[in-house]
């Protein structure tokens, strides 16, 4: 008589060391009131100078630092530093994605308490970030006007996994004839009501409505932790 | 692609309750949503090769795929919706953002062969 096969219930999550990592990442940023963005797009979004620009202008009246998961090849964090806030490179060697656990690694020898912004920019991949959590408060997924507008369509998990996009690069929207209400309408259509900036780092344009809504987030998160 | 990773994920967690039952794993039952970002077929092919130089060498994935199910405040229901590129309910339309299915990437069951423990 061979042996049957038996069945045995387990019920796990696969990504459950992630998730944990990432539960006691946002307790220590809530601890520490410092609010956390990161940033998840495809490799020609400008990803890079929206954030040196980001960095740059937050910097004048607050306390902000990144951390910048890069492909062996990449070198974004060099750029960065031009902002002159603390900058700290993750190399992900082949790895397209960042993970809570490289997140916590990275963090190890900064103080949090000094800090009000902390953003995380991921490897550009428009794929891989989106199962892994990181303990951000807040994802921005990016994408350019040179890149479509069909963008949403065609990666919909990572908006799903997103809370704001922001179209980058709006100053060649003419240029490339960008349909902004096509591309609107498509992240409407993959995750209904979510918030779209567009904006462009190079002229500016945009800039002060979304860096109004971070320093809001910030407010309303730490005005949160006193009651 | 991250779907190796996952696969070493998924062959760990296997281990782990193989050797906490004294069993040997014959196959893994998993449940993928279709927001999982996992791509099912790059992870059969993952897993197979990640299987390799482990006890699980030679075992199966079987995998489970669940649509998107959002909760429709119109119907005021559980609904499927009309395409991942599409949030919105399939029978009324209403759009909507509430997921209550479809991010799933779960180990269920596992299928067991007891070890023989006869002694050495
Ligand atoms: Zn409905």
């Amino acid at each position: 008589m061979g042996s049957q096969p038996r069945l045995i219930e387990v019920r796990k999550n696969v990504l459950k060391q992630n998730d944990l990592t990432a539960r006691a990442l946002r307790e220590q940023f809530r601890a520490a009131g410092v609010f956390v963005v990161s940033l998840v797009s495809s490799p020609g979004s400008g990803k890079t100078m929206f954030l040196e620009k980001t960095l740059t202008l937050l910097r004048q009246n607050y306390r902000v630092a990144a951390l910048v998961g890069d492909l062996a090849t990449e070198n974004d964090a060099i750029r960065l530093a031009r902002s002159q806030a603390p900058v700290k490179q993750i190399t992900t060697g082949t790895l397209c994605h960042l993970e809570a656990v490289m997140v916590e690694n990275a963090l190890q020898e900064w103080d949090l308490n000094q800090l009000d912004f902390l953003f995380i920019e991921n490897v550009g991949n428009l794929v891989c970030p989106s199962s892994y959590d990181l303990g951000e408060n807040l994802r921005l997924v990016l994408i350019s006007v040179t890149e479509g507008e069909d963008k949403p369509l065609k990666y919909p998990t990572i908006f799903y996994s997103a809370d704001v996009a922001v179209v980058t690069k709006i100053d060649l929207a003419k240029a490339v004839e960008f349909d902004w209400l096509a591309a609107y309408g498509n992240v409407q259509a993959v995750r209904p009501g979510m918030l779209v900036f567009k904006l462009s780092a190079k002229s500016g344009e945009g800039m002060d409505e979304y860096l109004d809504f971070l320093k809001k987030r910030l407010h309303e998160s730490r005005a949160a932790e006193v009651i | 692609m991250h779907e190796l990773s996952i696969a070493m994920s998924i062959i760990e967690l296997a281990q782990e309750e193989s050797v906490q039952r004294g069993v040997q794993v014959s196959a893994v039952h998993l449940k993928l949503g279709a927001l999982s970002g996992v791509v099912r077929e790059a992870l059969l092919g993952s897993f197979e090769m990640a299987c390799e130089d482990t006890p699980l060498k030679g075992a199966r994935l079987v995998i489970e795929e669940l649509p998107v199910l959002i909760f429709c405040r119109t119907c005021d229901a559980q609904r499927p919706i009309s395409s991942v590129q599409l949030f919105c309910c399939a029978e009324c339309g209403t759009p909507s953002g509430e997921i209550v299915q479809g991010k799933e990437l779960e180990v269920v069951a596992l299928e067991i062969e007891e070890w023989d423990r006869s002694p050495v």
